[in-house]
């Protein structure tokens, strides 16, 4: 019983993301009736200012978008600690504020390395 | 009969809110970008539309059936099953955010205990959108655009979840109708005041997290055209702008609960529970387009800087400083 009422105050949620994609999707097939269609090879070219395209649209690039993306990894974690911490923090007293010091004194430990090693420069 | 009746009953009634909420929101979209238009050609000595209906109120409606009526073209070489899921995914995601949030006292879509978590899930989600649109157009702007842009959304994703530990500090829930209530007992009434650090965070990482000016990087038009979306047309495109736009009305709304009271007012005004939060939620967006029309846009290494080097350490020190005093007190 207690695992349909909760699933009961999530449902609204569910209702709203289908009610949005029906009318997304609506649209886009309103779209496909009402549009016109005339393509010709120009027109299904990859836009490049004009120009025909050159080269690979996907090339390789920048090392650092990788250790942003791991260090968002890690942020984020914290921030998944954060949160029920905050919201019991009421009922958990000084030692649980200690505790949460030492763990984000430990993170700012690592934060400190990937700003000293330049992973928040860019050039 | 009685009994379907007795099981469906509450069902439907959901989904005539849902639906009544959805529709609402889209008004408010829809105006939003009239505002917009308005408001900026206002402050650069233009007239802004004023072409279609009277003081050209009906653009908006107009702009929709333009991008009903084009042809929706799909280039060659792209990634066809992401490329057509991408905008979806950026729009869901974008829309959903609205189920969570107390119009007034008594009504929220869905009042669940995790309220701000959903929305911070769903804010994360519809960087998916931007990226899969960026790798799937088969395109050099639209994948550099998604480069940036999924840089830019999950740094200051960050930022935004850290701001938001200083209010569940002070209202102790994760429940944004709790979150209201509490403001609404605090000595300040609201959030804003004591939680200024927060607010401010939470406000520079909604704008990055709406790609909006000045932190429109991922589209920046004057080097990479539209950025990721470069290659839709038609409607397709115009999913991404409106889910651009819900960005930025669940972000307002989202600040109006957390640090500017909710519904709470001065004062009552019989008949309109929900006026204040539209004057506080009108407030903010008039707040976007003002950002919009003031300050030019941020080069790629100062976004990164303000995100990592600024906002995170002081959304830290915010959260260390709220628990301190909260021990305190």
């Amino acid at each position: 019983m207690g695992e349909t009422v909760l699933a009961a105050k999530y449902l609204p949620i569910l209702i709203l993301a289908i009610l949005v994609f029906a009318i997304g999707l609506s649209m886009v097939i309103i779209n496909q009736i009402l549009g016109l269609r005339r393509p010709y090879p120009e027109k299904r070219v990859r836009y490049e200012c004009g120009l025909p395209p050159s080269g690979e649209p996907r090339h390789p690039f920048s090392v650092k978008f990788y250790a942003i993306a791991i260090l968002f990894v890690v942020f984020d974690v914290e921030a998944v600690f954060l949160y029920p911490w905050a919201v019991s923090f009421g009922k958990l007293g000084a030692l649980a504020y200690v505790e949460m010091v030492v763990f984000i004194v430990l993170l700012l430990v690592a934060y400190v390395y990937a700003w000293i090693r330049g992973a928040f420069q860019w050039e | 009969m009685e009994g379907i009746l007795k099981v469906a009953m509450p069902g439907l009634i959901l989904v005539v809110e849902a639906l009544v909420l959805l529709l609402v929101a889209l008004l408010h979209v829809a105006y939003t970008t009239y505002a917009e238009r308005k408001i900026i050609g206002h402050m650069q000595q233009r007239l802004g539309p004023n072409r279609v209906g009277p003081r050209g109120l009906l653009q908006p409606i107009a702009d929709v059936l333009k991008l009903l009526t084009k042809e929706d073209i799909v280039p060659l070489g792209t990634e066809k099953t992401l490329f057509y899921l991408a905008p979806f995914i950026s729009l869901v995601a974008g829309a959903t955010s609205l189920a969570v949030i107390p119009v007034w006292e008594k009504f929220a879509l869905a009042n669940v205990n995790v309220g701000l978590l959903v929305i911070l899930a769903l804010s994360s989600l519809s960087s998916y959108g931007v990226i899969l649109s960026g790798w799937a157009s088969n395109s050099r702007y639209a994948f550099l655009g998604g480069l940036r842009a999924s840089a830019q959304v999950v740094s200051y994703e960050v930022a935004m979840a850290l701001s938001l530990v200083g209010v569940m500090l002070m209202a102790g829930s994760m429940n944004l109708a709790e979150i209201v209530k509490a403001q609404v007992a605090s000595p300040f009434k609201v959030y804003a005041i004591p939680q200024i650090v927060g607010f401010f965070v939470f406000m520079i990482s909604a704008i990055a997290e709406t790609n909006r000016v000045p932190f429109d990087l991922p589209e920046a038009e004057t080097e990479l055209v539209a950025g990721y979306f470069v290659e839709y047309s038609g409607i397709r495109f115009g999913l991404f702008y409106l889910a651009e736009y819900f960005g930025m009305v669940v972000m307002s709304a989202v600040a109006v609960t957390c640090f500017l009271g909710g519904w709470s007012g001065p004062f009552e005004i019989p008949g309109v529970p929900f006026f204040w939060f539209l004057v506080k939620l009108y407030a903010l967006l008039f707040f976007y387009i003002w950002v919009r029309a003031t300050l030019p846009r941020y080069r790629y290494d100062q976004l990164m800087g303000l995100g990592w080097k600024l906002l995170i350490p002081l959304s830290l020190l915010n959260i260390l400083i709220t628990g301190l005093i909260k021990l305190w007190v």
